[in-house]
């Protein structure tokens, strides 16, 4: 049985695509940007955008594969932006340091993205209940020439109505699945007997002190909550194998979801920041 | 699923609130509570609210207790956000206000508990925040109570609770407070977690806007869209507007598969019997339940751009799934927030309220936003800036100019509502309706002495007394019998704005003439009781020999003889077969829950 949030959901895709000339859905390989995917073929009967995807070249092995197999059975039009293209170009610099992150450069990339196929909307998993700056987003999140949030300057939503007038060059971040949880999320995954990348079942991996994959590393028994840039994204000690074990573990924990992420513990407002700047 | 906001003044200590509702619920990560210093940070996620100590934008958070699901949108207390606490409760089903101890009602208060009214948030939560600060005292308490309900009580608005708490101390948010034995009322979180919850949305007349024509591929065409209130199945024949063409539902797709009926909120695919032409913005409701239409609307709107409306300049209006053309063609009045006095205005300006008359391109289907908030709200948009300029609550179709003209030396110098304030109870119409001999005479004469024993203002009508003076030049045919309802539902409307309950007993057997007859009563004040009393009992009882007449057919086109009753699908009051005093103690309470009662 179908819930709310799914046809909450279903409502602000429809709207996206209807009001929007060139939208694509931005597809990181996680289970946001899957479910997501499908709950666009639910309100669509097929996808009716192209897939996004930046590649920050620091991916998990098994999410390129997942990827791959998932455009395939999708029949989904692929676009790849590279940060490492970026980096060639000289639009973004590579940061200096023994493990350096692109998940600041994935921005730049993303926004030449953005000009260079015209895009005028970004379909995002995001969900509110990730992180304090996301909690304060609009369904529809308005972008100005360069990509900025202003969150001060953000436009009211009434009840569902929907304001996605833009002038040329600009774009809207849509986010369908503003009010799911990451209980949410794993509860469609189960209803809908969704096939998620094996990086979020429990099986022993190397991993550093801090549960960052380490080929060097010893091995524990752990999985991974989200799947970001390989070399900021931490695991978890787990033992939840299965998506119910999953279920049970995330009713049960008080840890929170990004908390294993590096990028979001460098400051207290790390993550609007990053937004302010185009990040997703 | 509780979708609630908080409300208040800047420094009631909003965020705090929540911040110790999660925290005393253990619902805060540990890893997020590690690192906390103030309460209110958990909610505050942008650098100028952290270093501003203040709220700037709406904050949601989730979170689960025993089964039911919590959505709260955590709204700014500045006077210059009020269009993001706008946006929060918009959707609500509760509002939780805060206020401080020692400041007491404030203007800001009024102005949210205003908003909610207006918006239609059906439950409200008055909490008196700092009750630490005033030593835990009843009278303060006691006295911030009655200021606002000396407010509230001249709007509209469902229920309200009252709770003394302390957000920093922890008193009655969600452990009952060891300081306050004299309070014996729920601490907030049981209040929350037990509230009755009735839907939003509109369960009866059926509306889907079409969002888009899905066609996968050659085979398939279905409009996509929302189930914006009441419900449909497949078979059933519905109308779709603009173009009124009438045709049958085939098939209804949901998210996880075929439908045997689609009910309000559900984003569904219908597929329609034969081609017809729709496309977004398309409307489609039942045949025999449409929606009312208008280019002219009388709407409640809240200003919420640093820009002022500007009158006869072009905006977009946003309703439903359509973009239309519009004007401001008149500003009614601005609302002065603190004495609700409607001041006359030329304009209104960021967070102002007002009552307008908006002009649009095209026709607008919809239905009153206290009928059916979906259909009944709006948003404005500025063509240049594309900024969302305003929030609007339409009440019904407006008269065009010229005729309001002719209307205004019919508005009485002191009117309704001063009357309605001295008399202690409001104006209404009651309109009974049902088959000659169902007792509607019976049942209104009843009702009107014991209303007139409460010192009720009371105004009798029927169709014998208008039949022998004001309609005695009407004979019995059907445009006669139209004429007739006509004429007195005029008579019930000069009653009504005179602040009377109107006692209406006609057996108006049309839908439509009943419709008409509600059109020209405030929203909410025309109520519709439907004598359900089954044929054979009128034939039994005919109290006027009319039945044995009309039989004999002696009476041409008589209701339920020869004429059809077209019986009312959504009457405020059904009444079946039954006991007359439990009739009258029906529409007795439903006069109280309508509020045209004081409660007693």
């Amino acid at each position: 049985m179908a819930n709310l949030l799914e046809h909450e959901a279903i409502y602000y895709l429809r709207e996206a695509v209807a009001q929007l000339e060139r939208p694509a859905l931005l597809f990181s390989g996680g289970k946001d940007s899957i479910v997501l995917a499908h709950l666009c073929r639910q309100a669509f009967l097929h996808l009716p955008c192209p897939l996004l995807h930046v590649d920050t070249g620091h991916n998990f092995p098994e999410t390129l594969e997942f990827r791959d197999r998932f455009v395939q059975e999708f029949k989904a039009r692929l676009i790849v932006a590279r940060v490492q293209d970026s980096i060639d170009r000289g639009t973004v610099h590579e940061e200096a340091g023994p493990r350096p992150s692109r998940n600041a450069a994935q921005s730049v990339t993303l926004l030449e993205a953005v000009a260079e196929h015209r895009l005028d909307g970004l379909l995002g998993g995001a969900r509110r209940d990730e992180e304090k700056a996301r909690a304060k987003e609009r369904f529809f999140s308005h972008r100005d020439q360069h990509g900025q949030w202003r969150p001060k300057e953000q436009r009211p939503e009434f009840w569902n109505l929907v304001n996605a007038f833009h002038h040329p060059h600009e774009h809207f971040r849509v986010f369908p699945l503003s009010n799911w949880t990451e209980l949410d999320i794993w509860r469609y995954i189960q209803r809908y007997q969704i096939e998620v990348p094996s990086l979020y079942f429990a099986r022993p991996r190397r991993v550093n002190s801090q549960l960052l994959a380490d080929e060097q590393g010893r091995e524990e028994l752990v999985r991974f909550r989200t799947i970001g840039d390989m070399t900021c994204t931490g695991a978890i000690r787990s033992r939840a194998r299965t998506v119910e074990e999953i279920l049970h573990e995330l009713e049960t924990t008080r840890a929170s979801e990004r908390g294993t992420r590096a990028d979001d513990q460098r400051s207290q407002a790390a993550m609007e920041d990053r937004k302010r700047l185009g990040y997703f | 699923m509780l979708r609630f906001v908080t409300a208040g003044s800047v420094d009631d200590g909003k965020s705090t609130l929540i911040g110790r509702l999660l925290h005393d619920k253990e619902l805060i990560p540990s890893d997020v509570l590690q690192g906390l210093t103030d309460l209110a940070y958990l909610t505050d996620g942008l650098r100028d609210e952290r270093e501003q100590k203040i709220t700037i934008d709406v904050a949601y958070r989730y979170f689960e207790i025993q089964g039911r699901k919590f959505i709260l949108a955590d709204t700014p207390g500045h006077e210059q956000y009020t269009r993001n606490m706008l946006t929060g409760a918009s959707t609500a089903d509760l509002a939780v206000i805060l206020v401080d101890a020692r400041k007491g009602v404030t203007s800001q208060t009024r102005r949210h508990t205003l908003l909610c009214s207006l918006l239609g948030v059906p439950q409200i939560v008055l909490a008196v925040n700092k009750m630490d600060t005033v030593e835990f005292q009843q009278n303060v308490f006691q006295r911030i109570e009655q200021d606002f309900y000396d407010y509230a009580d001249r709007l509209k608005i469902a229920s309200i609770v009252t709770i003394p708490v302390s957000a920093l101390e922890g008193d009655n948010i969600v452990h009952k407070s060891a300081h306050m034995e004299w309070y014996d009322g729920p601490t907030l979180l049981h209040h929350l977690q037990h509230v009755h919850l009735g839907s939003l949305l509109n369960q009866v007349d059926f509306r889907l806007a079409v969002q888009c024509v899905v066609r996968p591929h050659q085979d398939f065409r279905g409009l996509a869209g929302r189930v914006l209130s009441g419900r449909i199945r497949p078979g059933q024949q519905v109308t779709l507007l603009p173009a009124e063409t009438t045709t049958t539902i085939r098939t209804i797709l949901g998210p996880g598969g075929e439908l045997d009926e689609a009910v309000a909120g559900q984003s569904v695919l219908l597929t329609l019997q034969d081609e017809r032409e729709a496309a977004r913005g398309t409307m489609v409701a039942r045949t025999a339940n449409q929606p009312e239409r208008a280019t002219r609307l009388d709407v409640n709107l809240c200003w919420t751009d640093a820009r002022p409306l500007q009158v006869h300049t072009p905006y977009w209006l946003l309703h439903t799934s359509r973009k239309i053309r519009c004007q401001v063609e008149h500003v009614h009045y601005q609302l002065d927030v603190d004495s609700l006095h409607r001041q006359p205005a030329q304009t209104l300006e960021l967070n102002q309220i007002g009552r307008v008359r908006l002009v649009c391109s095209e026709a607008v289907f919809f239905d009153p936003y206290d009928r059916n908030r979906e259909t009944g709200s709006l948003a404005l948009v500025d063509p240049q800036s594309h900024h969302t300029v305003a929030a609007g609550m339409i009440r019904g179709a407006a008269l065009d100019p010229e005729k309001d003209q002719r209307i205004y030396p019919y508005q009485a110098s002191i009117d309704r509502v001063q009357r309605e304030q001295r008399q202690g109870h409001l104006a209404c119409v009651l309109w009974f309706t049902g088959l000659s001999g169902s007792g509607k005479s019976t049942l209104a004469q009843e009702l009107e002495k014991l209303l007139f024993a409460q010192n009720c203002n009371t105004f009798s009508l029927d169709g014998d007394n208008l039949r022998h003076g004001l309609n005695s030049d009407l004979p019995f045919s059907q445009a006669a019998r139209k004429e007739n309802v006509r004429r007195a539902a005029e008579v019930a409307r000069l009653a009504f704005e005179h602040g009377h309950i109107v006692l209406a007993s006609f057996i108006s057997p049309f839908a439509e003439d009943r419709q008409q007859a509600r059109q020209r009563i405030e929203p909410g004040r025309f109520l519709e009781i439907f004598l359900d009393c089954p044929l054979e009992e009128c034939l039994r009882r005919d109290p006027k020999g009319l039945y044995a007449r009309a039989q004999r057919g002696e009476i041409p086109e008589f209701t339920g003889i020869s004429s059809p009753y077209e019986k009312p699908q959504n009457p405020e009051l059904h009444l079946p077969l039954q006991p007359l005093e439990r009739s009258l103690q029906q529409l007795l309470d439903l006069l109280k829950i309508r509020h045209i009662l004081p409660p007693s």
